[in-house]
């Protein structure tokens, strides 16, 4: 048995909020599934003390001064919006 | 010289300069020869005539008042379709995108303006940059200008061909396994993926954050240089763009003359390896032995891992990267959404094509409650291992020298099975992992008369070095100069 | 059987800072929807975060006024889960090493009567971390309106260890830690423009239990006052249910301060599972001792620490200095106003200062910056008084008059002839003689002991005078007579 006998394609699919059809279920799963059998490989790999990279090259500190720019006009915020009302996105209602 | 659109930057700023073109009608002939081949090459996803010729009549502009910006001024430079140029469209080759247009410049795309260039035309890719050979595009699948019934490699399959069939001067691809190098090695063009964090990525929308590299495609190592000089540099805008020195990439080709220590990996001329594209890199090893550079065995012993590393890495970083892509704000929206979950699930469900989808999955799998660790730590721990091996390789030699792809352009719908497809990208894979710069440049051709490209891998930041070395080769062989029967 | 209820709170504070977190586009509060908004706020494709600086000084800042240890090294993470406010759907806060850790928030008690002290005490923090505020969302009849002004504002996550005991202690954790925020310039935590946000996370347990019992968390707190009400009400509604023999479920309820109920709320997602890793388009961020020292010399004196020093220094009472330490701005104040009256007068200008000046601001609906009444008006005003210049009901009037007009006290005193009478001591000295003449009964209680009963002498003297006799001089005379008669 290996990790990804695991993969719940249903709860990855909720959490990532995807809907997927049951051919696709099925097939992702089988594909998923080999490409899972090549990264097990991993696991050969002697990884004590050794620190995770998340940056090639990290530096500390990026950061920038508290001045207030100019941002977008709301037409140009808005322009590309599916649908707007009031100068707003509007959305399927949401219940909290 | 050859013909306009065939021709090199260095070539043609010459040519600009001297009074022997201007800009716009070097700007007509890129329009006529891409009205011409396009609809057999398929490169682009849109282009806007007017729009380029505004620009280049702008620059012909500056030039007759003496106010040129430079060797890239008046040039058209076709741009991947992943990178925003305001009031343009920007799709990623994604149904989610298919009707943004962009209200805000990428620096890449500033920094091109300031140096003059006509941007020209927006490139067709793998959806999201998520393939090796453009197939996955929402659109239309683009022919690879050597062979139309195979690819011309991915993700930027768009940015190699346009610039193969003599459709743009030079472009801008992106790189995040391979996507700038492999395409070029397919397509006989130079391709340069530059050191993580020499070119900001603001503008660039992401696929996986920590590995992607805006670079150009080119005809040249010397047009290489030339592009890369006007879109490196600082960025405030991006938090991991270096802070550096940016030398003058050009001047470099002529001043750095080695000899040089070349690393040859054992790793990547084992099994998989097309016996066409070993020999052709042998050739290529060859030069450099007769030119004077020592030629060093080096091993790189964490390889193999490679391409599970990244498939851990790059797809945890895309799941959470396209989240944005959820029918809110921008982009497809479903049209029978019942809540505000069922239209994430159905905006999502209908604008992503399959690869991303498998991607996000396989992404939110390794991130999810109790597998972060077994994955995503372990894969960035070994990335460690991978980026040593290089590191300590960098003690003995100047670069590395290996094939780009394994095997040259491959037929249409060849590679249906995901993971053959992922293996495409075993030897470029290393070089994003550790950051490093890496570069192809064509160095011959198959009997079939398909190119093959070679990668030579630098230092961090040493592009100056990378490109000389180059340079070297390309400046001594024809290849990089050929261009295929349309 | 008795129970105890075990409280942790989380605190969202806003940061006052210029522009937002990870982008340069204006903060706000109170703009026209999508105004402050760039293609980072929006999350467009393609656009990157950079750090705010401000927002690391002023969290760094929070952290050494509340004894926190400044983390040598931070970085930050993505917390992913999809809702329409969340314009990327994941947020950019920070996991697994925050910028500050324990540290903790001194609260007082309420005490025996109003004017006594109660017991201070220390509530444990577990941390303090920085991340980004959403956008909001208007909820109409039939969908929704995102608006994404506030999406990306810099927002500090104080999260408490389970050690509050009871309503009354996170009311006063609440009005502490609030109070340090404005003091520090880190925010002005104006809750009704939602600067400060309060969850509660409430479990009870028989008293002698060490276990947690199983937790609520409540949401939705948005006065300091409903947080005490909602915590209340929870620690019932959980010893209701314990004692007809139900149990608690792990749920969120949502208290409603107006109705006082509160109802279970749908999970936002059936199970949490946000995928934390580090931002990649992050770098991470190292605090140094320099940066640390610089942020420390600018850290204010904190309310009890300045209220110690105000009963010591100037001996004010404890019922004057809760008043006055709670708002930097008044106790400041009320330094300035004392400084310039001088020793021993300290007392008297914290009465006017919380007696009538808060009053009169409070008619005149004005903020103290706004008072036309300045400390050294006070000051002059009771130097005045002191002198015996001034009598208490003219001083009244002056004030009033002050309070209008942003006159100096002696000039409306001249203007209106308010000032006591000249000490004429003949005329004052037969005044004292005939109220000593004609209130036999006082006299006699006065000399029997009764200090007060010299009182009843000094009514006939003031009303002979119109008014203006010195009641010092007065007090002086009477009693010289008195010592001779
Ligand atoms: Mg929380
Ligand atoms: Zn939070």
């Amino acid at each position: 048995m290996s990790a990804h006998d695991d993969l719940n394609i249903d709860r990855i699919a909720n959490l990532a909020r995807l809907a997927l059809t049951p051919e696709e279920k099925v097939k992702f799963s089988a594909q998923l599934a080999d490409v899972l059998t090549n990264i097990e490989k991993l696991k050969q790999v002697d990884v004590t003390g050794v620190e995770p990279t998340a940056h090639a090259f990290p530096i500390y500190n990026v950061w920038a001064d508290d001045v207030a720019t100019p941002g977008l006009s709301v037409e140009a915020a808005l322009r590309n919006a599916p649908e707007k009302r009031d100068n707003m996105i509007v959305v399927p209602k949401v219940v909290e | 010289m050859p013909p306009l659109h065939f021709s090199t930057i260095a070539e043609l700023s010459d040519a600009l300069a001297a009074g022997k073109t201007t800009s716009v009608d070097l700007t007509r002939a890129v329009i006529a020869r891409t009205q011409a081949v396009e609809e057999r090459v398929k490169a682009f996803n849109s282009y806007d005539t007017a729009d380029a010729l505004a620009q280049a009549a702008a620059s012909d502009a500056r030039r007759a008042a003496g106010l040129s910006l430079g060797p890239l001024d008046g040039i058209p430079v076709g741009i991947k379709d992943v990178i925003a140029v305001t009031g343009q469209p920007l799709t990623a080759s994604s149904k989610m995108l298919a009707n943004f247009v962009s209200p805000y410049d990428a620096t890449v795309t500033e920094k091109l303006r300031k140096a003059g260039a006509v941007i020209w035309g927006r490139l067709n890719l793998d959806e999201f940059a998520m393939g090796s050979s453009t197939e996955n595009s929402a659109f239309h699948t683009t022919r690879n200008p050597y062979d139309l019934e195979r690819v011309p490699g991915g993700s930027s399959g768009g940015s190699a061909a346009a610039l193969a069939a003599g459709e743009a001067i030079a472009t801008l691809g992106s790189d995040t396994g391979g996507s700038i190098r492999q395409p070029a090695a397919l397509c006989n063009v130079v391709g340069l993926k530059p050191t993580y964090g020499l070119v900001s990525r603001y503008g660039l929308i992401a696929f996986a954050s920590s590995l992607d590299q805006i670079g150009p495609f080119t005809r040249s190592v010397e047009d290489a240089a030339i592009t890369l000089q006007a879109i490196a540099g600082h960025d405030e805008r991006d938090s991991t763009s270096v802070r550096i020195e940016i030398p003058d990439y050009r001047a470099a080709l002529r001043t750095k003359k080695g000899p040089w220590r070349i690393g040859i990996p054992r790793e990547y001329f084992g099994e998989g390896l097309d016996p066409e594209v070993a020999a052709a890199v042998e050739k290529a090893v060859s030069f450099y032995e007769k030119m004077g550079c020592e030629i060093k065995n080096v091993s790189l012993p964490h390889t193999e891992y490679g391409v599970g590393v990244y498939y851990i890495i790059a797809t945890a970083e895309c799941s959470s990267n396209l989240s944005r892509y959820d029918g809110v704000r921008y982009g497809h929206r479903s049209a029978d959404a019942k809540d505000i979950v069922d239209l994430y699930f159905k905006s999502r469900a209908e604008g992503f094509g399959p690869e991303v989808k498998r991607r996000i999955i396989l992404g939110t799998y390794v991130l999810s409650s109790g597998y972060y660790d077994a994955y995503y730590l372990r894969a960035q721990k070994v990335r460690t291992l991978i980026r040593q091996d290089f590191l300590n390789a960098y003690d003995e030699v100047d670069a590395i020298l290996t094939p780009t792809s394994p095997t040259p352009a491959f037929k249409r719908g060849a590679k249906a099975d995901p993971l053959a497809m992922y293996l495409c990208d075993v030897y470029t894979i290393g070089v994003n992992l550790a950051g490093l710069p890496g570069i192809s440049v064509p160095c011959g051709f198959s009997s079939g008369g398909l190119p093959i490209g070679m990668q030579l891998i630098g230092q961090p930041f040493k592009e100056a070095d990378l490109l000389a070395i180059a340079h070297a080769y390309d400046s001594a062989h024809d290849w990089s100069r050929r261009t295929p029967n349309l | 059987m008795k129970y105890e209820a075990v409280i942790g709170l989380e605190v969202h504070v806003q940061i006052k800072t210029r522009s937002k977190m990870f982008t340069r586009v204006a903060a706000g509060y109170g703009h026209p929807a999508n105004t402050l908004t760039d293609p980072v706020v929006l999350a467009l494709p393609g656009v990157l975060p950079v750090m705010n600086k401000a927002a690391l000084d002023a969290i760094i800042k929070a952290g050494l006024l509340l004894g926190c240890d400044i983390a040598p090294v931070c970085k930050w993470d993505r917390k992913n889960y999809f809702y329409p406010d969340s314009p990327k759907n994941y947020q950019i806060s920070q996991y697994d090493q925050p910028i500050c850790l324990n540290g903790s928030v001194e609260i007082e008690l309420p005490g025996r009567a109003r004017n006594i002290q109660g017991e201070h005490k220390k509530i444990a923090l577990t941390r303090i971390h920085l991340e980004e505020d959403v956008g909001k969302l208007n909820h109409e009849a039939f969908d929704s309106l995102v608006d994404y002004n506030r999406a990306g504002t810099p927002l500090m996550e104080i999260v408490s260890e389970p050690v509050i005991k009871s309503a009354e202690e996170a009311y006063a954790y609440l009005t502490s830690l609030r109070a340090t925020m404005i003091y520090g310039g880190i925010s002005d935590c104006d809750m009704e423009k939602g600067q400060l946000r309060c969850d509660a996370n409430i479990s009870i347990r028989p008293v002698g239990e060490t276990r947690l019992g199983t937790k609520v968390e409540l949401k939705n707190l948005n006065s300091i006052s409903f947080v005490r009400d909602g915590i209340a009400h929870e620690i019932k509604r959980q010893i209701a249910v314990v004692e007809s023999g139900g149990v608690i479920v792990q749920e969120t309820r949502d208290y409603d301060g107006m109705t006082g109920t509160s109802q279970s709320l749908r999970s936002k997602e059936m199970a949490h599972d946000y995928r934390y890793f580090p931002d990649p388009d992050l770098m991470p961020v190292k605090v140094d001792e320099a940066w640390k020292a610089r942020i420390h010399a600018e850290c204010p004196e904190l309310p009890f620490a300045k209220q110690t020093r105000f009963q010591g220094d100037y001996s004010l009472p404890y019922t004057l200095t809760s008043v006055l330490v709670w708002d930097q701005a008044l106790a400041d104040y009320f330094e300035e106003a004392a400084k310039l009256a001088g020793p021993g007068k300290a007392q008297a200008v914290g009465n006017w200062i919380v007696n009538d000046l808060q009053r009169e601001l409070g008619a005149a609906n004005l903020d103290l910056a706004d008072a036309r009444v300045r400390p050294a008006h006070i000051a002059e005003l009771v130097k005045l008084i002191d002198a015996g210049t001034l009598l208490s009901n003219a001083a009244k009037e002056v004030f009033v008059e002050m309070a209008a007009t942003g006159e100096p006290p002696a000039a409306i005193v001249a203007k209106r002839g308010l000032a006591a009478a000249p000490t004429d001591t003949a005329e004052l000295e037969q005044w004292c003689r005939d109220a000593i003449a004609a209130n036999a009964k006082s006299v006699a209680e006065f000399q029997a002991g009764k200090e007060s009963a010299i009182n009843g002498l000094k009514g006939p003297i003031m009303k002979a005078s119109k008014g203006k006799a010195n009641p010092k001089l007065v007090d002086e005379t009477l009693r010289r007579l008195l010592a001779g008669a």
